[in-house]
Formats: C-alpha cells, sequence, structure tokens
C-alpha cells in the first residue's frame, strides 16, 4: 500500500465530486456514498491515486461522485477493466462499484475470476434485489415470488446468494453490510485493510421498486433479533447478547441457543475465527427462519498471494538477465545473408 | 518455364533440371507431421535463396478420426528463382501419405504432375476410409499424372530399426523421410535441418538420431537406383533480392513484432489481453514470451474481458491491445464503442476466418470488413488497417499503433488465417529507419484549467495516467460534455460530440498516404482494387495481363478507414474498377458508397484463395 506519512489529511468534504448526485430521493446508495466518502480519510490514501470503476446499474453512478480517478464502463464488464487497471498500475487503489445484476447476472463471469485471480481491489456489490435503472424486473437475487414488469405472476427461479457466489468462486474475504448502518464504514476499513479481492455485499434498499425487501432484519425493531454482527475473536452474540449461535455437533449445522446470565460460554456459542472457512460457508447460508439472524460484518478473511503481484513478480523474474534488444528479437532463429552478387550465407 | 512434369517427360537424365519456380504440397494425415515437414522444407527454400510464399491448408480437428478425407493436412510451397507473390494456383508435385490426402488433393495437380505417394498407407482399410473402392495406385486413374509409389512407412520402420522405438513412434519419423526425398529432389543442404532436430530433441538424443537417421534414409533413398529415371532431380536458382538479412516470417509473428516495435516507438509499456481462438492465438503466444520488452499478457476469462482488460490497461496509462478473430471480435463489440466514446487508444487485432458464427476456423476469408467499419452501435467510427502479406503484417502494427497513440482511438488491424500462418522471407528490417513517436501524457493542469475533453489540432483528447494529482477526473461510456466530460445528454451537446468523433477518425486521413497504384499507370481502362491477403494473386493476375497487352493496373488499400484522400479521384481515373475480394463484395460496397464509382464485385468465399488464373480471367472478361 502507500506510505502513509506523504499523504496528505484529507477529510469527507475533498472526496465529494461538484457533480449533482442523481439518484432516486431515499435511495439506500446516498447513505453508501456518505459512508465511503467518511470512510475515505481514514484509509491514509489520496485521491489521485484512487480509482472507482463501475459497470452500469443505479449503483454504478457512483463514480461520478467520488473526487478520485473513475471508469464507468459498460454493463458487467466493471470486474475486467478494473484488472487491466490494476495489472498496468499496481499502484492504484481499485475500487469496483457494481450490483446484484451487472455483478452475477450479466457479469457474473468476470465477478467470478477477478476473485478466484485474487486481485488486489475492493468489491462493493450493492445487492438490492432488483434492476431499478431498467424500471424494476426482477433480477439473480430476487427472492422467488418476485412480482415485477417481467414477472407479473411471481418469479419461479431460485435466487443466487452472492456470499456464496464468492466463496465458491475462492473469495478470500468475504462481508456484509446494510445501507444505512453504522458498521458499514469498519467494513469498508477492514475490506480495505485486506491484500487481495475484498467481496463487500451491502443490502441496499430500492425505495422505489423493492422497498422494504430487507425490513425483516434491517428494520429498528428486528435489527435485534435478526442482525448477527460478526467480530474476530468475539463471541457470536446477537438480540442484545441474549442469543448466540452455537454448533450442532450430531447433526454439523449452525443452531441458535439462548445465553443465560451472559455466560455464553456455557451456552456454547462459537468464538468467530475469520479463518475458518467451513464455519464461514454455514454463516452465509443462514436464512430469516427458525428464529436465526442474517450473519453480518466481516464473515471470512484469510489473505493469499494477490494475483496482482505475481503477475509482477514474473515479469519481472523472468525478464532478469534479458536485454530487451528489438533489432536483435527480429533477427532471431533462422536467418540467411543475401550478398551483393546474391549468394545467400545461411 | 519448365515445369516438373514436362522434366518427367523428357525422359531420364543425370543432370539436374534447373525450373524457374516449382510448386510442391505436402498432404497427409493430422496426425502426419506434414506442417512440419512444410515448415522445414520452407526454411530449406529460404536458405537456398529462392523467393517463396507458402500455404498451410489443414483441419480444425486436432487429431480428425485417422485416415478420413476431412482430417487430411497439407502444406502448399510456390518457391522460385524470380519474385513469388503467392503459394501458386496447382501443384507441380504431390507428396500423398495416404489415400485420403490423394483423393482430397490430387484434382488439384497440374496435368502431367508428379504424385509420390505412401504405398504402405494404402490399405484396404485406409482406402475404404477415404471413399475409394479399387486402390487409384493399381487401376489406372491416374495415368494423366506420374505415380511414383514407394512404401515409405516400411522403408522408414528399416530405417529407424536400430533405435529401438516403438511401432507408433517409429512411424513418426516418416515426415522427416519425406522431407529427406524432398531435399534430394530439390538439390537442397541437409545440414540445417539435421542441425534443427538435434535443437528439438536435445532432451532425448534417440529420437533426434532416429529422426536424422530417416531424414538421411529418404535422401539416400533419391540418390540409389531404386527410384532412378522415376523421379528427376530439380535445382532453382536464387531468387534475385536485394542484400541483406533474411529470415522467414509468419503473419502472427510479424503482427507481435510490429506490436512490439510501435510501443517501442511510442517509448510504452504494452498490455495485451486476448483470449484463445483460431486463428488469432499465436500472437498472444508470441507476446507472452517478450516480458522483458514490457509487456504483459492477460490469459481473460472470454473476449469481452480480453479487451475490457485492455482498455482498463489503456486508461491507466500503458497501450492495450486485444487480438480475436470474427466470433471473439462480435463479442468485443459492445467494448470497443466503450473505446471509442472513452476516447481511449487501443489496438484490436482481427485474424479474419471463415463465417459467420464458428464458420470455417482454419480456412480464411476476408468477411470481417463490414463489422471492422461498421460494425457496431450507435455513430461509432474506428479507424481500420489491413494487411496485405505477412510482413506487411509488421509495419501495419506499427502504424495501428500510430494512429492509435496519436488520435487517442481504437484501431483495427485486419489480418486474416491465411496471413497469419503463411511464411514468406522478409528482409529483417533496420529499426533506426523508423521514426519514432513517443506518447506525451498530460502531467500538469494546463492553462485555463484542465478538461478531459480538450482537443489538440488532431481533435485528440488528452491522455492523463491515473495517479497523476490535479488531473482527477471520470470517464465513461454515457455521453459527455463537450470539455469537461461530465454527463450530458442535451441534443446540441451529443450533435457536437457525434461530430467531433467522425471528424477526429475522418482526420486520420491527413497523416496517411495518398493511395499509390502497384503495377500500371494512375488512370486507364481498368483498375484491380484488393486489400487484404489477396495481394499476390492480384499482383500476379494483373502482370500476367499487362505482359499480354492489357491496360490494367492494381490498386491495393491499406487504410480502409479512413482511406487516402486521393483514394475517390483515383478510382474514378479508370473506365472501369473490379474489387476481387474472399467474401460477397464487402470493400466494393464501401467504395460505391464513398465514392459513388461503380465497383464490380469478383467474389470466392471457398475458404480457399483466388488462384491466380481465376484473376486472369476475371480481369480478360472485364476488358473484353
Amino acid at each position: 500500500m502507500n506510505d502513509m506519512t506523504t499523504i496528505a489529511k484529507t477529510t469527507p468534504k475533498d472526496w465529494e465530486t461538484d457533480q449533482e448526485v442523481r439518484w432516486c430521493p431515499g435511495c439506500g446508495d446516498y447513505a453508501i456514498l456518505k459512508a465511503v466518502q467518511r470512510t475515505m480519510p481514514e484509509l491514509g490514501v489520496s485521491p489521485e491515486k484512487t480509482v472507482f470503476v463501475s459497470g452500469i446499474g443505479c449503483s454504478s453512478r457512483f463514480p461520478y461522485y467520488m473526487e478520485t480517478y473513475g471508469f464507468h464502463t459498460i454493463h458487467g464488464r466493471a470486474c475486467a477493466v478494473a484488472t487491466g487497471v490494476k495489472l498496468a498500475n499496481p499502484e492504484l487503489d481499485v475500487w469496483i462499484i457494481t450490483g446484484d445484476g451487472d455483478a452475477l447476472s450479466i457479469g457474473g463471469n468476470h465477478t467470478m475470476h477477478l476473485l478466484r485471480r485474487n486481485l488486489n481491489c475492493q468489491l462493493l456489490l450493492f445487492n438490492n434485489e432488483i434492476y431499478g435503472l431498467t424500471k424494476g424486473q426482477y433480477s439473480p437475487t430476487s427472492q422467488v415470488g418476485t412480482k415485477s414488469p417481467s414477472t407479473p405472476f411471481g418469479s419461479v427461479d431460485r435466487p443466487a446468494t452472492p456470499c456464496a457466489f464468492a466463496m465458491g468462486a475462492g473469495a478470500r474475504f468475504i462481508a456484509r453490510a446494510i445501507d444505512t448502518n453504522k458498521n458499514l464504514p469498519t467494513v469498508l476499513k477492514a475490506a480495505h485493510a485486506h491484500q487481495g479481492a475484498a467481496f463487500v455485499e451491502i443490502f441496499q434498499n430500492c425505495i422505489v421498486y423493492n422497498d422494504d425487501v430487507f425490513a425483516p432484519f434491517t428494520e429498528k425493531a428486528n435489527a435485534g433479533p435478526h442482525q448477527l454482527w460478526l467480530e474476530n475473536g468475539k463471541p457470536m452474540l446477537f438480540d442484545g447478547g441474549k442469543k448466540g449461535i452455537a454448533l450442532d455437533r450430531k447433526e454439523l449445522h449452525l443452531k441458535t441457543v439462548d445465553v443465560v446470565d451472559g455466560d455464553w460460554e456455557a451456552a456454547g456459542v462459537i468464538v468467530h475465527d475469520v479463518k475458518n472457512r467451513s464455519v464461514a460457508h454455514m454463516l452465509i447460508d443462514l436464512r430469516l427462519v427458525d428464529g436465526f439472524p442474517i450473519a453480518l460484518g466481516v464473515i471470512f478473511d484469510d489473505p493469499r498471494p494477490t494475483y496482482d503481484s505475481a503477475v509482477i513478480a514474473q515479469n519481472i523474474e523472468v525478464s532478469k538477465g534479458k536485454t530487451p534488444d528489438l533489432q536483435s528479437l527480429l533477427a532471431k532463429g533462422q536467418t540467411w545473408t543475401v550478398e551483393k552478387d546474391n549468394t545467400v550465407f545461411g | 518455364m519448365a515445369s516438373v512434369a514436362q522434366t518427367l517427360e523428357s525422359g531420364s537424365s543425370a543432370a539436374i533440371q534447373n525450373d524457374e519456380s516449382i510448386v510442391v504440397r505436402f498432404a497427409g494425415d493430422s496426425g502426419d507431421g506434414m506442417q512440419l515437414t512444410g515448415g522445414q522444407f520452407t526454411l530449406s527454400s529460404a536458405l537456398s535463396g529462392n523467393d517463396f510464399a507458402t500455404f498451410p491448408d489443414f483441419p480444425a480437428e486436432i487429431r480428425a478420426p485417422q485416415g478420413t478425407t476431412f482430417g487430411v493436412s497439407a502444406f502448399q510451397i510456390n518457391f522460385g528463382s524470380g519474385a513469388i507473390d503467392t503459394p501458386g494456383d496447382a501443384p507441380d508435385v504431390l507428396v500423398a501419405m495416404n489415400p485420403a490426402a490423394l483423393k482430397t488433393n490430387v484434382g488439384n495437380l497440374k496435368p502431367g504432375g508428379l504424385i509420390i505417394a505412401d504405398e504402405g498407407e494404402f490399405t484396404a482399410r485406409n482406402l475404404t476410409k477415404a471413399g475409394y473402392t479399387v486402390n487409384p495406385l493399381d487401376d489406372g486413374s491416374l495415368n494423366k499424372w506420374q505415380l511414383v509409389k514407394f512404401n515409405i512407412s516400411q522403408l522408414t520402420l528399416d530405417a529407424v530399426k536400430p533405435f529401438g522405438l516403438g511401432n507408433k513412434e517409429a512411424l513418426r519419423c516418416k515426415n522427416m523421410w519425406t522431407l529427406g526425398l524432398a531435399l534430394w529432389m530439390f538439390d537442397r543442404d541437409r545440414q540445417p535441418m539435421i542441425d534443427w532436430l538435434n535443437g528439438k530433441f536435445k532432451k532425448n538424443q534417440v529420437l533426434a538420431d532416429a529422426n536424422i537417421a530417416a531424414l538421411n534414409a529418404g535422401h539416400a533413398y533419391g540418390e540409389t537406383i531404386e527410384i532412378g529415371g522415376q523421379v528427376k532431380r530439380h535445382h532453382v536458382n536464387p531468387a534475385p533480392v536485394a542484400p541483406g538479412l533474411y529470415r522467414t516470417i509468419t503473419g502472427a509473428e510479424a503482427v507481435a513484432y510490429g506490436l512490439v516495435a510501435g510501443t517501442q516507438l511510442a517509448s510504452m509499456p504494452m498490455f495485451f489481453g486476448g483470449y484463445p481462438i483460431t486463428p488469432a492465438s499465436s500472437i498472444l503466444h508470441y507476446l507472452s514470451a517478450l516480458k522483458e520488452y514490457g509487456i504483459t499478457t492477460f490469459q481473460a476469462e472470454d473476449e469481452i474481458a480480453a479487451i475490457a482488460s485492455a482498455i482498463g490497461a489503456s486508461y491507466a496509462g500503458q497501450l492495450g491491445v486485444t487480438s480475436s478473430s470474427g466470433p471473439g471480435i462480435a463479442l468485443k463489440g459492445e467494448a470497443i464503442g466503450l473505446a471509442i466514446m472513452t476516447e481511449l487508444p487501443l489496438v484490436i487485432v482481427n485474424s479474419q476466418r471463415g463465417g459467420p458464427s464458428t464458420g470455417l476456423p482454419t480456412k480464411t476469408e476476408q468477411s470481417d470488413l463490414y463489422q471492422a467499419v461498421y460494425g457496431r452501435n450507435g455513430d461509432a467510427p474506428m479507424p481500420v488497417i489491413a494487411a496485405r502479406s505477412p510482413s506487411d503484417a509488421f509495419d501495419c502494427a506499427i502504424e495501428a499503433v500510430r494512429i492509435a497513440v496519436q488520435y487517442m482511438t481504437p484501431v483495427m488491424l485486419l489480418t486474416d488465417g491465411y496471413i497469419g500462418n503463411a511464411a514468406e522471407p522478409w528482409a529483417v528490417p533496420d529499426m533506426s529507419t523508423y521514426k519514432p513517436f513517443p506518447v506525451k501524457f498530460l502531467d500538469t493542469v494546463p492553462e485555463g484549467g484542465f478538461k478531459p475533453f480538450s482537443r489538440d489540432e488532431k481533435l485528440a483528447r488528452p491522455w492523463v495516467k491515473p495517479g497523476t494529482p490535479g488531473l482527477i477526473h471520470r470517464i465513461g461510456g454515457i455521453e459527455k460534455q463537450i470539455d469537461t466530460g461530465h454527463i450530458d445528454y442535451s441534443p446540441a451537446n451529443h450533435q457536437a460530440m457525434t461530430d467531433i468523433r467522425k471528424a477526429k477518425v475522418d482526420g486520420i486521413a491527413n497523416s496517411i498516404p495518398d493511395q499509390d497504384v502497384c503495377i500500371g499507370a494512375a488512370g486507364g481502362k481498368l483498375a484491380v482494387v484488393g486489400w487484404g491477403s489477396t495481394y499476390g494473386a492480384i499482383h500476379q493476375a494483373v502482370s500476367r495481363a499487362r505482359a499480354k497487352g492489357l491496360d490494367v493496373s492494381h490498386i491495393h488499400i491499406r487504410h480502409i478507414w479512413p482511406m487516402p484522400k486521393n483514394m475517390g479521384e483515383l478510382l474514378h481515373s479508370y473506365d472501369k474498377v473490379i474489387v476481387p475480394e474472399m467474401n460477397t463484395g464487402q470493400l466494393k460496397t464501401v467504395l460505391r458508397d464513398q465514392y459513388l464509382v461503380d465497383a464490380k464485385p469478383v467474389n470466392k468465399v471457398s475458404g480457399q484463395p483466388f488462384t491466380i488464373a481465376e484473376l486472369e480471367v476475371a480481369i480478360e472478361e472485364s476488358l473484353a
């Protein structure tokens, strides 16, 4: 990363552009934008060394509102463009802004390969379970039965789980947050601190086409019993510490347990270990049924060498001791010389 | 010119026959190593100082079922003591390694031409697979040609016996036996081939020795009485060429080296994003091995990621390059539009193949001209350059890089399967004679403030590397305000931006040379206008027609879009214009549209290049 001593201190204002923000009033994107602009000064990075790359969709307008370098690309291709940016200049701090349609439908292939390769970047997936910009069609994360202009009788296909997709693709950092939740900056900071592809799913409310779809766990009244905020090294407690997550050793799945008098150890509550891949799988799969909460915060964080560093290292390694000499490259292989009298020397 | 056929008819002579040019076609099963035999024979021709042109012609299947007609792989070479522009219309000599190879290739052999057949492979099973009910080597059906048959398979097995190889491995040396015989026939030195085999099998000396033994045995077989009188030896004198250092080069190598040269002249690192596709993959292979030239290669997950990553790299300050063939170019279409809209430099190489859809992956065609010039949504002008030959692809690649960085635009370079795979002699260029065109990034705030879409005299916008303090800006595919680059959908602004994008690309015509006439006068009765790999055939056909006294000129277009400024005037100076193309008339349409000229199409879409004879007929008919 950048040498923090040389970077001038910034304020959230320094990360705001003069562009008029054009999301619908009340859109969750406003909260995410504010959270990002509030987080940037705390990361010790400079605006000119930062690039926001997006695809197409409501979320993908994001780069226009960040006072950094930015590239609003085409539908689904943000990950591919970002890969070229990072490989061409690994010094840049690359953020990818995408949505559920952009990253998991039209651009699913690029998302998979970016995570598999482990490009050093932050990928923020704004999941609103709907296509907003095209006026409300159901998306690959919409719940079964979603009524939309293209599914007037309700959608019949099962949705993808973004974090499970990321896990399957080999992501080494997987986190979840909520647009308006105060924990979003903490998650963003952790994503930035992670060396490698950091995948963050942000539940974002689309006030026009899918309002309150996450209300069962984001509404104030539901937050306690249905939000499990994970912290590395801390017990998995929710509902004000009255409940916890434990392992059903017989059935090998997670279960909820009651915590009496704060004695979570007695209740068998698991301590969160961000490097535990198996538990991460189970946490991602928790649904709002049978009293389970939604797992939020940093679910998995276990860095591996990044793709960009490996590419650069190999470029340097195999170039060692070689002097680029175009003239001799052109004359490589079997050549022959023709003299003035047309005699040939092989 | 004395043909092999004539020599054969003239009876026995101990002397070596001198010829001006000879066409040889090696044909066998895909697993027989015919491309290797042809490649080495090409090298041998080069080292003998002949001019030459080659035509590798192979199936899409890696190992098609053995012995079938669709599994036949062939390599044709035309070598001579004069200028050679095409791989030759019809072979003088056909080497047929099995019945299927004979069946698919003999029809094209010159009457009286020589067939050398491996009779060991003409088994009942192989004859059936090729669709023969009777053995053609025995039934007199090949009487109009000279037939020489012997059991190459058995002779090879005998020759490599001392090395203790398995039967299968031993038979793999058949192609070297055949090469040895060909070297004898055409009076060639064996040593370079022996050196090559020692290098190729340096980790397995037994295989090297076995292959060398097979090569020597094939050569010795010619020397001995065993085929004396049946096959004559031929000598082709060196072609008179300019003194200098030469090598053989294929179009794919030339594109790769040209891109390296272009980025060096531009003082830029190169980022190459590619996805495997026939016949374009070899460009990715060549560049992957040249990292010390500041080249990063990226095998992307698909064609779209290949170009999108290249666009990202160009945005970040390297020269993005991507390469594909027609189907892959189709997938890249939307991203090409993004590069046009964001005005970023990018080179897109299209090695055309037979289409539409998957089409004919290993066969050649020129049917992506519409796709290159028109194939995008919106008014999306993009410069297009076409290489005429393997060696020309080197200069075309440099030109593509120059236009891309000087005009901040994607550029498409068209080659085709024939140019990509074919080899020809190449006078190694002296790079000190090329004028550098170093890129200047904007790195300070200009007087009056920074505007990302301000323009220079070429109408190009400034290129700014992210990371540059004071020049932070955003770009994207949405229409942008004419100088700030902010989103702007207003009617007048879109009109103005559309006009500027067009004017910028049209203005490239100011930086390219006037269209020249390759042979003949500027003005006259007939112009034959071509582009791309039809160059050799048109050149020869026009030369021959002119030798007969016909008033015909050859014009070959490198800059397909925009065209040179004198093009309209030049075309109108002829009574008639014909446009031979390996498509249904695409350049013809562009010429008619741009210059209101009554260009007539001459088309061939068979996956095979034009023959000289076909074009001679077209010329004569036009002037009749």
